[in-house]
């Protein structure tokens, strides 16, 4: 690989951030000082390039630790990881986590997204600006900005706090709800407590995914044990992986990460792949505006999400598996590094899965602040240390997935249904919910609602029931509407409340389930500043790859700011033109970033009619 | 190889074979065009294997670098020879059938173990066992090299201690595997085969046999002198002798590129008569009493070339020379005219086709054929024939059609310039991407990847002489001294120093180099020089 470095020698600090992820180096090669075993030898080629897929963890231990990527860092990390400068920039630069440019060491991120705005977001932010300075701008070691969803739309408005330093110096909490006061202070350099997951709102009979969250430890496999861990896979070591495969088959259970695929289908086809070896990847970058269900499991369940990881790796016959968790989930990657680690002491992970003779282990890998990697394709590119682009679909991830090889790729939610589809009989679990969509779903309830949080209903509940659960409004407001899926779902009305939640219920009225997020807009809604908010997010996260979304997403926001503006001559022609902008994103994107970029917007131009004078 | 002057391999191939063992080239530099086949192969899997005093661009691609002491390539590759053989990869089925000499080379190869061979090239002698078992076990590999095997005073026995590895090992004659010289210009290979070397005729053939020199005399109706002529290293002990008075010179810069630069400038200062035909006014031509402008071979001429894997090719004149400059045909054609020979004034194709009538491997390329086919790999030896994807494939026939393949006994030989406290550095030459040997056709043009020409030294040496980078120092070897700034280079090992000859008007690199002659080839031993770095004695300031 031809390394031509230009950035001045590393520091000390950013040696060391490098050398505790990668160990220290070998060689001059490698980046270390020359010995006398450099004068005539060399290793390197296809072993040091395998390494690539360490880029990630590397720029997070500089980010952690240094607080910016220099170019005396990045390219000490590119001769650690015989990885050219320019391309290392790019990956680093795709990422929002990464910053190219010196940072104070505190950051205090505060959402300014649809459930955060209804809450008050943005009355925060212009106090902030009022009482510390605009966003963005570094004061006394700090700086405040906006950001995106955090995922913690249950305690709204909510901001997220990260010191970088040395080591244990390096801290990252939430604020939720954030106040003036609170984010003044820590800006300020007051200290923070890390908060732990809120009690669930429903009562443990009425939860099935969600039964332990509350009651276990989350971070004892005794504890787990004693609820009723590992029995599911005990159960799926005797059906063997054909038996497994069969049940979850029968369970016809569906994806929940949004596409909604048969998940004993994919499972069969992985298991089948004559390439070895096999991968899996549990998907856990929720990042959907409104979303934060796995979040709840991963933080209140770990140990549920690993147990599931096993079971569909040993009926799939992967041996090795990535939890890719997005990094404002600090508490979540703890949580869930800890089960890791439990699981392994104890032998449920490792070289013999609980006595199986199967060998099976699990890698967190740390998202890095990109939407788009939520998206299969453009995560296994995230694992391998690339950009977080899409690929092209076919081939797809059965056959060619993660470094090529047939990947098993599932997201948090729909692993852990498969606890109880092998504890209860797949046709026993295909008895909850609807015939075609079966079992339960967890739902995020979140903006005006009285008791907002996750939810777990059998598929086909009403949206009217689901939203009566979490409280209803508020006294005396009325419902404006209700944002289902996300920033890629659409809005439903008021008339479309009786609609069943389920795959097929929510297609009927041209809506989707998508990622399980609820937001319900009630009148005191600022509804043209939510669809600016939507434009601004997909605009931001468009990895750019395809022409129409890349520039689609941008024009979306310009015509909309436009036509919020005010009354103009030509709004006939830029409602018009927006609906042809988002056909072309529709068509001609390669991934569902793009494909559905304009689909709320455009359900509010025609179901609630925001933009017609 | 074995008779014939090429590459056995094409470019294709080396993208599907399993090992590369690149030995004395920095290709990614001085052959990108191969180097991209190469790296292809890489993506699909093959392991690379780099042999070079110095870590190249190239080397940092490798699986693996041998970082040898200059001029040990023998004591390498014998060694390499050795433990094949101690460890069973010889293919003795192909041995057996296929070559002579082999006993006579395995007796040679005996006395190279691991542990002398790590003495006499410092590589470890586990590295030099884990490149014997690769190439041992690879199915398919090849061998390539540049000049770092060939401007040795031994040039021709280290190419055959590569050629040795081959043979023992069956590696030679199938897809996947061979032998490539690779070739510092598009037309290195082209030039050999057209017969600008002092013993062949054009298609390869023995100046020396009379079979071979008939059929030219025939159609020149002229006889051809029976003995072999000059090479570049004789023909300057004959003007140094003043045998050789007169020299006519075609696209060359010797002024510059000649080891003993101070040596090769007086002696062509000193001839009767020196004709100069170049595109620029070099050096050399600058010493010429007179000088013939020619029209740029690559831009301004019809013709062809050949590239390393023996492919002919079309060239096509693109723009009209400037005034003054005139077609290389045209104009030996008009000093064949004022000797009294009218050859009248053929097109680039009459030439070509006069060729193809006398050389048989390129007989079946005609222009159109050229054209049709994307370039044609000789042998072709009618229109029908399809050129010839890699050589010595008959080696593999039983039995074996025409002469076995000889193994050569070898022995590692140091270079001449030895090693001393008073000249204890090693300085090796070579070249870079951006710039073309003295620089005639590059010098000229900018590129953002050139630095300013400097002597480059490991930083533990320049610690150990008291200087800093970017100093002025005073370079020496035997035959003299220049005034040159140093810039450390971390890829250098202490003892090693480095110098292109690209920029010869700002370091006079060859004022260093030794003209220590292989004489079997002609070659000087560019590759290496005992030189000492000195610090330039301040002024005292009064």
């Amino acid at each position: 690989m031809d390394i031509r470095t230009s950035g001045g020698p590393p520091s000390a600090a950013e040696v060391a951030a490098v050398d505790v992820v990668l160990g220290p180096p070998e060689s001059l090669w490698e980046g270390g000082e020359r010995t006398p075993g450099d004068d005539h030898l060399a290793h390197g080629g296809h072993a040091s390039r395998l390494k690539r897929h360490l880029l990630l963890p590397v720029l997070h231990g500089l980010q952690d630790e240094v607080g910016w990527i220099s170019r005396g860092g990045l390219e000490y990390a590119c001769r650690r990881l015989n990885v050219p400068p320019a391309e290392a920039f790019g990956v680093a630069s795709f990422y929002d986590r990464f910053a190219l440019d010196e940072q104070p060491p505190l950051t205090v991120a505060v959402c300014d997204d649809i459930a955060c705005k209804c809450a008050g977001a943005d009355d925060l932010c212009r106090e902030l600006e009022a009482a510390v300075g605009p966003a963005g701008t570094a004061k006394r070691g700090a700086v405040w900005r906006r950001s995106p969803c955090l995922g913690l739309c249950e305690r709204a408005p909510a901001a997220r706090v990260e010191r970088t330093g040395r080591g244990a110096n390096h801290a990252e909490g939430r604020l939720a709800p954030a106040s003036l006061d609170a984010v003044s202070a820590i800006l300020g350099g007051a200290s923070w407590q890390v908060d732990d997951v809120l009690p669930m709102p429903q009562p443990p009979n009425d939860r099935r995914l969600l039964r332990r969250i509350g009651i276990v430890d989350p971070e004892s496999i005794d504890s787990y044990r004693a609820h009723g861990g590992y029995d599911a896979l005990r159960r799926a070591l005797e059906l063997g992986p054909e038996g497994v495969i069969r049940e979850v088959t029968e369970a016809r259970l569906l994806g929940r990460g949004g596409a909604a695929f048969l998940t004993g289908r994919k499972w069969d086809a992985v298991a089948r792949a004559p390439v070895r070896p096999h991968h899996l990847v549990c998907n856990a970058d929720e990042s959907e505006p409104g979303t934060f269900k796995d979040r709840v499991l991963m933080e209140g369940d770990p140990f549920a999400v690993i147990e599931a990881m096993t079971i569909a790796a040993i009926a799939t016959g992967c041996e090795h598996g990535y939890l890719y968790v997005r990094t404002e989930y600090p508490l979540a990657r703890k949580r869930i590094e800890n089960a890791v680690a439990r699981a392994r002491d104890h032998g449920y992970l490792g070289g013999d899965v609980a006595g199986s003779g199967l060998a099976f282990d699990v890698e967190v890998r740390r998202g890095a602040g990109a939407y788009i990697c939520g998206e299969e394709t453009a995560l296994f590119n995230s694992i391998e240390g690339r950009r977080g682009e899409p690929r092209n679909k076919p081939p797809f991830p059965v056959q060619v997935g993660l470094f090529g090889k047939p990947t098993l790729v599932n997201n948090v939610e729909t692993l852990v249904n498969v606890l109880d589809i092998l504890g209860d009989g797949g046709a026993a679990f295909a008895a909850t919910g609807t015939p075609e969509s079966t079992g339960t779903r967890l739902f995020c309830l979140s903006g005006h609602v009285r008791r907002p949080g996750v939810y777990e209903v059998p598929m086909g509940t009403t949206l009217r029931a689901l939203i009566e659960q979490a409280g209803g409004l508020r006294e005396g407001r009325s419902l404006r509407a209700v944002l289902l899926g996300g920033a890629a779902g659409s809005f439903v009305t008021e008339s479309q409340l009786d609609v069943p939640l389920s795959f097929e219920g929510t297609r009927a009225i041209g809506a989707t389930l998508g990622s399980g997020a609820v937001m319900v807009l009630d009148d005191t809604a600022d509804l043209e500043a939510i669809l600016l908010r939507i434009a601004r997010f997909f605009r931001h996260e468009s990895c750019g790859q395809c022409v129409p979304c890349r520039v689609g997403t941008k024009r979306q926001e310009e015509i909309l700011q436009r036509l919020l503006a005010g009354p103009k001559p030509h709004r006939n022609g830029d409602v018009a033109l927006l609906a042809d902008i988002a056909q072309a994103m529709r068509d001609a994107s390669i991934c569902g970033l793009g494909q559905t970029a304009a689909s709320a917007i455009q359900s509010a131009v025609i179901q609630l009619e925001v933009l017609h004078g | 190889m074995f008779g014939a002057g090429g590459g056995t391999s094409s470019y294709r191939e080396a993208e599907e074979t399993d090992l590369v063992l690149l030995w004395g080239s920095n290709a990614r530099e001085t052959h990108p065009i191969f180097f991209h086949h190469l790296l292809r192969g890489v993506r699909n899997g093959a392991r690379l294997v780099a042999v070079d005093p110095r870590r190249t661009s190239s080397a940092e691609w490798a699986d693996l670098w041998l970082g040898l002491d200059v001029g040990s390539d023998i004591a390498l590759a014998n060694a390499i020879a050795r433990e094949i053989i101690h460890s069973g990869f010889a293919d003795t089925e192909f041995i057996r059938r296929a070559t002579t000499g082999y006993d006579e080379y395995a007796s040679c190869v005996e006395a190279y173990t691991l542990e002398r061979a790590e003495a006499e090239t410092r590589v470890p002698a586990s590295a030099i066992k884990e490149v014997a078992h690769a190439y041992g076990r690879a199915d398919r590999a090849m061998i390539c090299w540049t000049l770092g095997i060939t401007e040795h005073h031994n040039a021709v026995d280290n190419v055959l201690a590569l050629i040795n590895l081959a043979l023992l090992t069956g590696k030679v004659g199938r897809y996947g595997c061979g032998l490539n010289p690779l070739r510092g210009q598009n037309n290195v290979q082209g030039g050999g085969d057209m017969g600008a070397i002092p013993n062949r005729l054009p298609g390869f053939q023995d100046l020396e046999d009379p079979a071979k020199r008939a059929p030219f005399e025939k159609a020149w109706k002229a006889s051809i002198p029976p003995k072999r002529g000059y090479h570049l290293s004789q023909m300057f002990e004959s003007m140094d002798h003043g045998e050789m008075r007169a020299v006519y010179i075609v696209g060359e810069n010797p002024a510059r590129s000649e080891a003993d630069q101070t040596r090769a400038v007086r002696l062509l200062g000193g001839l009767e008569h020196l004709v100069v035909q170049d595109i620029f006014l070099t050096q050399t031509a600058e010493l010429a009493h007179v000088v013939l402008p020619a029209a740029a071979g690559w831009a301004e001429s019809d013709g062809t070339v050949t590239s390393s894997e023996r492919r002919v090719q079309r060239v096509r004149r693109a723009l009209e020379p400037p005034a003054g400059a005139r077609d290389d045909i045209l104009i030996i054609c008009d000093i064949a005219r004022r000797l009294g020979h009218d050859w009248g004034n053929p097109t680039a194709e009459q030439v070509w086709d006069e060729c193809r009538s006398l050389s048989p491997m390129h007989a079946g390329m005609s222009y159109a054929r050229l054209d049709e086919l994307g370039g044609i790999q000789w042998p072709c030896p009618d229109e029908t024939h399809p050129g010839t994807q890699f050589l010595h494939g008959r080696l593999w026939q039983d039995p074996v059609e025409g002469p076995r393949a000889p193994f050569s006994v070898v022995e590692n030989d140091p270079p001449v310039d030895t090693l001393t406290d008073e000249f204890p550095i090693r300085l090796t030459t070579g070249r870079r991407l951006d710039s073309f040997n003295t620089g005639v056709q590059t010098g000229a043009y900018s590129s953002p990847l050139r630095e300013r020409e400097a002597l480059l030294l490991s930083p533990v040496d320049g610690a150990r002489l008291g200087i800093v980078d970017g100093e002025r120092v005073c370079a020496s070897s035997r035959r003299g001294s220049i005034e040159v700034p140093v810039r450390f280079d971390a890829t250098l090992r202490p003892g090693l120093a480095f110098l292109t000859l690209h920029f010869p008007d700002q370091v006079a690199t060859n004022v260093l180099t030794i003209d220590a002659t292989d004489p079997k080839s002609g070659t000087a031993e560019f590759k290496a020089s005992a030189i000492r770095v000195d610090k330039i004695a301040t002024v005292p300031t009064t």
